[in-house]
């Protein structure tokens, strides 16, 4: 992770004018910021509902994949945060 | 309640909801896209009507809500109206001028959960000379900037571009930056309502616009990350029109203040057409089988050229206001279109707009009050432009 943003213990949370919450009406989690929404697809909301503020990189990664047993999961997560925290969507504290 | 009109069965839940909750305002600018004839609309809707709605809508499966007017905060109801928007789970946008946003009102929508603030930099050409040349207008503003900070939010700001004031870009983005703005949307115009029958002073020469867009990406490029920076140009100058409001009835929902459901801001002026109240129908009964929200869905009320574009499905052949407004026929093609009969409409304005304004060939400046109001909305009620090739 050497020209990443993130490093594994870096602990992130949600940028303040987001906000996650699961939608029953589009039956999927959701990031909602002023200007829209961004539709979170299979495994994007079960990644940023663990981005809580409190919890670093590592250990969110940790939880998914006791979660998810089996599955390779490590390569793909921390690509996905690298590329939220590219948009805007997370931070480091 | 329900009425022959065939809904679509793959009509999408509204994600949108603006409230418009009152239609009064301290300002009077002359852009303002309220409809013309506000003053003879109906009375406001009460606190509980507002949430009833709100909730009707959450219900569908409706997500953002935006508070705005006229000036949301002319209402003394608007921190409830926030926490029962929050309750029912959406996220909420004021939009506001910030005049009458006190520390106990800001603490009050931080309290109820209010989400978002945009600060809109309304001017009307006296009030810009007034900011420009005077400390005490900045202060105010400075004021509010400095409470919406306070209160952790981020500084969002929207300025109207128009004729009268981008060649005063770089002031207005200095302004922003001293005020800590974290987002700048600088909107030019869209030509509607109060637009629209001050089009001929709003609308900005090419050269203005390519100058203003120089200033801005020169600007862009000295604050980075520190500041992001939206550029809207008017759609006379493009050659297709706006998806505009991502199609009819698709995923946007306005509420006016006297209680009118529309699929947009302007529409409640297209003749034929009857708009249901949210005082007498559920919201639900509304989007998907009142004839209003039906009559422009799809594309089987389209007229060529759209009826047969391959481009339809990108922009549903734009504005169905602007199509009526300009060509007399809602079920027009939009004529910023350059595939339109009508394109002429426009390249005529985009012509007259490059030229100085001679005072002789302009409607003279309307501004948004209640006499004027008043005394527009009761003639047709539809602001036609001058010069406009509508036949009645």
């Amino acid at each position: 992770m050497s020209e990443s943003n993130l490093s594994l213990d870096s602990v992130i949370s949600l940028q303040r004018q987001y906000r996650f919450q699961y939608e029953e009406a589009q039956q999927s989690y959701v990031l909602l910021y002023p200007e829209g929404l961004i539709k979170l697809h299979g495994s994007a909301g079960e990644i940023l509902k663990r981005v809580d503020g409190k919890t670093t990189v590592e250990g969110i990664v940790s939880d998914l994949q006791q979660n998810f047993p089996g599955v390779e999961l490590r390569q793909d997560v921390i690509e996905f945060l690298e590329d939220a925290y590219v948009r805007g969507w997370i931070r480091t504290k | 309640m329900s009425e022959a009109g065939s809904a679509p069965s793959n009509v999408k839940p509204p994600l949108w909801v603006n409230a418009e909750i009152t239609f009064r305002c301290p300002l009077h600018c002359l852009f303002c896209y309220n409809p013309v004839d506000y003053a003879h609309s109906g009375p406001e809707l009460t606190t509980d009507e507002w949430v009833t709605a709100l909730r009707q809508a959450r219900e569908l499966g409706a997500i953002q809500l935006g508070i705005s007017g006229g000036e949301p905060l002319m209402r003394d109801d608007t921190e409830i109206i926030v926490a029962e928007a929050h309750k029912l789970g959406y996220f909420t946008t004021l939009l506001t001028s910030g005049i009458g946003l006190t520390e106990k009102r800001i603490a009050a929508f931080r309290e109820g959960g209010l989400d978002a603030i945009q600060l809109s930099f309304q001017d009307s050409t006296r009030e810009l000379n007034d900011f420009l040349s005077s400390t005490r207008t900045f202060e105010l503003k400075s004021k509010v900037a400095a409470l919406i900070k306070q209160y952790d939010y981020p500084m969002v700001l929207n300025v109207v571009l128009h004729r009268l004031n981008i060649d005063h870009v770089d002031k207005i983005l200095d302004m922003a930056e001293a005020m800590g703005a974290e987002q700048v949307e600088l909107a030019n115009t869209q030509y509607y309502s109060w637009a629209l029958v001050n089009r001929d002073q709003l609308m900005p020469s090419l050269e203005q616009l390519q100058r203003a867009e120089q200033i801005t990406n020169a600007f862009r490029a000295r604050v980075g990350n520190k500041m992001k920076i939206y550029f809207v140009v008017p759609d006379y100058y493009a050659t297709r029109p706006k998806a505009c409001m991502n199609g009819w009835g698709s995923v946007f929902l306005n509420i006016a203040a006297d209680g009118m459901a529309l699929p947009c801001h302007e529409a409640r002026m297209l003749p034929g057409l009857t708009f249901p109240n949210v005082k007498d129908h559920d919201v639900r009964w509304i989007w998907h089988e009142s004839p209003g929200f039906n009559a422009y869905r799809g594309d089987s009320w389209m007229k060529e050229p759209c009826r047969t574009c391959p481009e339809k499905t990108k922009d549903f052949g734009g504005c169905r206001c602007q199509a009526f407004m300009l060509t007399g026929d809602a079920t027009n093609a939009d004529p910023v279109c350059d595939l339109s009969p009508n394109h002429h409409l426009i390249a005529e304005q985009v012509a007259k707009a490059q030229q100085p304004i001679e005072p002789a060939n302009v409607h003279p400046i309307v501004f948004r009050d209640d006499k004027n109001s008043r005394r527009l909305g009761a003639k047709s009620g539809v602001p036609v432009p001058a010069g406009a090739a509508v036949d009645s």
